[in-house]
């Protein structure tokens, strides 16, 4: 009665086999390396960046271990910390400014063993070290910044339709124009109506005069936040790309936050200067007089500034703006209608538009150039020639070489700058030293309760007690094999959360054996006692575990941060156990007893 | 056979039940004043401000940190030493300024420039709405696992072993809470998820219990209530106290090898396993009686079978 079929002890092998293969990589610890990434996210690195990096460390005669091209980096192991910073210094010299060169720890668990994604554990900042800030972008200025656009707008239309309004107002996000008469006002309503499907008017006669108040619909409003969020998201991926993280997480977190995650940053002061900055974008007239020689050797015309185009080359623009990325409503991806060609359709506010529609008038058959201003460095993104005056605020720009690069400039278009300003409303920063502390508290808390635990349970219960601290053992393996597949964050309370399932996770034992040995004083047979002990537990072993579950799963539903980490430890923990204490313990028994027919004596 | 709990006889638990139910009582209203006259000490997680965390090369002079700190303009400051003499542990409250994020740059940059050679080991910033939110996020998960254990034993069991199994465990999580305010420990975020952990767990207590009650309720025939209960109690006694010996050696690992991040934490899981053994024995059993458990809740009436006449 106490025997399992094959299948169920090979089944357990494999399981034990993948654990312990997916534990193995957390042994190997981690080696130095010097990570290298594009500033900009529209560059790609590719093997020719490989060759330069390879090359240019042999010329330095620094000797490393390994290159490799992961996603859009390429990772460079070295020996020692101190060839890292080393291999940094050369990197970054020979490089340039359009790559940055981080210092980060990768795995130093064979290749092998990461083909198969088996990774260590993904530590979380309190245990490497690094800052964690939670942003919150001010939704109701974001909206306000649109309201303000709308007032613009409405100057324009009703304009342009000759139809006469006194002044404009703006109360928050609603705007309100003043008419003398009736009609005027009607008038505007029918026109603004059909132009701005996003707003709801309401007309109102007041005791001076008549009014037209528009508000954005509820969806309008979501799509402003949205992508005020969106924007600013994009804006604080580039700029965390300039310092230099190796692996940065930008995240939205709920309608209006955005998490920062920045692992090994040192220097906060610093990275809380860069996040809240602002980058710009602006549209200039390139100087079609300016003499090339002197463009190539850096010497600007009068009334000009040189900036690098995007190619490397130097272009001299006026050093009067045309339009700023204020302007800038819009951007997506595309293509031209006629050509087929990759485009970038950008949206101008009704100001800027007028703006853009005169100086293409006047500029037919020039170039224009689109820049971006970051760290007080221009960078022209494009500079296209104007084919024709272009009106109404939608312009297209052509010229781009894929789809994939229509989509990057898009995107840099939109993330010049944030669309609503934004506020840390949460910081969390460990110190690197600490972070090793905390690995060190976490690690020896675990390690000597689970010594302690498996010593009284091998006194008390004898072979039974040594069976349960293997199988408590194993099932510290399942669940590191499990945090380290799903790589979910570990945590200090994660640490804990470890050690209190260990803890907990030896009642299922405890359980069984005591069910065996009462049923051994009730006169049962061992092989009986043994069938019957794990059979009667299994129901309380369900349901005591249960109710921990359920503490854990509300907990990662209504926590956050570290208490999250805490919680996912929980619940896998209390998984791994019900399948470690009760089938794996089993087939060790079962192995240990099941094939004697006539037992007599069990050790319990 | 090593065994600690030997027992031939049913050890009468309910007869004590005056007794246990004055303790309870007792130690219950004590943790009401202390929360009531005291409050619990919140963490900056909760009430928002900052927290540093700054390692001096030397023993730190707390005096003249304050002073460099108050001329700098930053009051209500509290400089403390943390764990050795060259750990200094700095609070500031929010003050309601915009830009209440720089302060820790600001502390750094006064401290620096008097004594060179600090180390900042921790930063913690909570602006006052994510303190409020945390708050009422905990408050939640503490109301939503208390109810889904008791919707759990009330399925599971029957609304009777659902009551007493909350109320018992309600007990131990307000003795926690009693305790940490008469000591003014610091309740944080990492405590409070060890005392939602302390709930799940400590009814798991109750439930081993009760599961023993309902299966006596089905073989033991001829006896009384009380006597069941009784029983299930002292065949569980042992498995209580090794179980529970078990998750208290891990903890007290965490209390000595834990540092002072997860000191809190293990102390909250102390109390909770403490109580927890008792409450489930000596106060769920004892408030079951209370409200009226009988066989019938578990045995169906025998329903008699109509034979059909041809």
């Amino acid at each position: 009665m106490n025997r399992f079929p094959l299948w169920k002890y090979v089944l357990i092998g494999i399981t034990l086999v993948i654990a312990f293969l997916y534990t193995l990589p957390n042994f190997f610890g981690e080696v130095p390396a010097v990570q290298i990434s594009p500033v900009r996210t529209t560059e790609k690195v590719d093997a020719t960046l490989l060759g330069q990096v390879e090359s240019s460390l042999k010329a330095a005669s620094l000797g490393y271990q390994g290159v490799e091209l992961a996603g859009n980096s390429i990772k460079v192991r070295l020996a020692s910390t101190d060839l890292q910073i080393k291999a940094k210094d050369v990197l970054q010299n020979s490089l340039g400014e359009r790559y940055t060169v981080a210092l980060n720890l990768v795995s130093a668990s064979p290749a092998w063993l990461s083909s198969i994604h088996a990774l260590p554990m993904y530590l979380g900042l309190d245990l490497r070290g690094g800052v964690h800030f939670l942003l919150e972008v001010d939704m109701k200025a974001a909206l306000e910044k649109s309201a303000i656009r709308y007032q613009n707008d409405f100057r324009t239309e009703l304009r342009g339709d000759k139809i006469r309004y006194g002044a404009i107002t703006r109360a928050g996000d609603a705007v309100t124009v003043h008419f003398a008469t009736r009609d005027q006002r009607d008038a505007a309503l029918n026109k603004l109506g059909t132009a701005f499907t996003d707003l709801v008017f309401t007309p109102e006669d007041q005791a001076d005069g008549f009014t037209l108040t528009s508000r954005l619909k509820p969806q309008a409003e979501t799509k402003v936040q949205e992508f005020a969020l969106q924007q600013n998201i994009t804006t604080l991926r580039n700029r965390v790309n300039e310092l230099g993280v190796a692996e940065p997480v930008i995240q939205q977190q709920g309608t209006s936050r955005v998490v920062v995650q920045l692992p090994g940053v040192q220097d906060t002061a610093k990275a809380k200067d860069i996040l809240g900055r602002t980058a710009t974008l602006e549209i200039r007239m390139v100087d079609e007089q300016a003499d090339p020689t002197a463009v190539q050797q850096g010497q600007p015309p009068f009334g000009d500034d040189i900036v690098t185009s995007r190619d490397g080359g130097k272009i001299a623009v006026k050093k009067d703006v045309v339009l700023t990325g204020d302007s800038i409503t819009d951007a997506s991806p595309g293509f031209d209608s006629t050509s087929g060609q990759a485009a970038v359709h950008v949206n101008l506010d009704s100001k800027g538009a007028r703006i853009f529609k005169d100086v293409t008038r006047e500029n037919v058959g020039k170039r224009m150039a689109i820049l971006l201003i970051e760290k007080g460095v221009a960078e022209a993104i494009t500079a296209p020639v104007i084919r024709e005056e272009i009106g109404g605020g939608r312009v297209q720009i052509t010229g781009m070489e894929s789809a994939q690069e229509a989509s990057d400039i898009a995107l840099l278009l939109r993330a010049g700058a944030l669309a609503a300003p934004m506020q840390i409303v949460e910081e969390r920063t460990v110190g690197p030293s600490m972070g090793a502390e905390n690995i060190r508290k976490g690690f020896h808390s675990n390690l000597w309760g689970f010594l302690a635990v498996s010593l009284f349970m091998a006194i008390y219960y004898r072979v039974f007690g040594l069976f349960s601290a293997i199988a408590l053992a194993i099932n510290g393996f399942f669940l590191i094999a499990l945090l380290s597949m799903l790589q979910a964050t570990l945590t200090l309370p994660g640490m804990a959360a470890i050690a209190l399932t260990l803890g907990m996770a030896i009642d299922a034992n405890v359980l069984i054996n005591e069910r065996i040995r009462e049923e051994l004083r009730n006169g049962a047979t061992p092989q009986a006692a043994i069938h019957a002990g794990y059979e009667r537990a299994w129901a309380t072993i369900l349901d005591s575990n249960l109710t921990t579950l359920i503490a854990g799963v509300a907990l990662f539903w209504l926590g956050s941060g570290p208490v999250r980490g805490f919680a996912v430890v929980l619940c896998l923990g209390i998984l791994t156990s019900m399948f470690s204490a009760v089938t794996v313990s089993r087939a060790m028994v079962n192995l240990t007893y099941g094939r004697q027919a006539r037992l007599a004596k069990v050790s319990i | 056979m090593l065994e600690f709990f030997p027992f031939k006889k049913n050890i009468p638990f309910m007869s004590w039940g005056k007794v246990t139910t004055a303790i309870s009582l007792v130690t219950f209203l004590f943790a009401i004043w202390a929360l009531w006259d005291k409050g619990l000490n919140l963490g900056v997680d909760f009430t928002g401000g900052t927290v540093m965390e700054i390692h001096a090369g030397q023993p730190a002079d707390l005096q003249a940190m304050r002073a460099v700190l108050e001329k700098t303009g930053l009051t209500e400051v509290s400089v403390q030493n943390f764990g050795t003499s060259r750990d200094v542990l700095i609070r500031l409250p929010n003050k309601g300024e915009s830009n209440a994020a720089e302060t820790s740059n600001r502390v750094m940059a006064a401290l620096t420039a008097t004594n060179p050679g600090l180390e900042l080991k921790r930063v913690d910033f909570v602006g006052p709405q994510v303190g409020k939110e945390l708050y009422d996020n905990g408050a939640l998960a503490l109301l939503v696992v208390a109810f889904g254990i008791m919707a759990y034993l009330a399925i599971r069991f029957e609304w009777r072993f659902a009551l007493a199994g909350m109320l018992a465990n309600m007990h131990d999580i307000v003795i926690i809470l009693g305790v940490f305010a008469f000591f003014q420990w610091e309740f944080t975020l990492t405590v409070l998820a060890g005392v939602l952990a302390i709930l799940g767990y400590s009814v798991n207590e109750s439930v081993v219990v009760f599961d023993r009650i309902r299966e006596n309720i089905r073989k033991m025939r001829g006896a009384t209530i009380p006597e069941i209960i009784d029983d299930a109690i002292t065949r569980t006694m042992s498995r209580t106290i090794i179980t529970h010996g078990s998750t208290q050696i891990m903890v007290l690992s965490m209390l000595f090898f834990g540092g002072e991040a997860l000191h809190n934490f293990a102390l909250a899981l102390t109390i909770g396993i403490m109580f927890g053994i008792y409450s489930s024995v000596l106060v769920a059993s004892p408030l079951l009686l209370m409200f009226g458990v009988k066989r019938e809740h578990f045995i169906k009436p025998v329903e008699k079978k109509e034979e059909a006449v041809v």
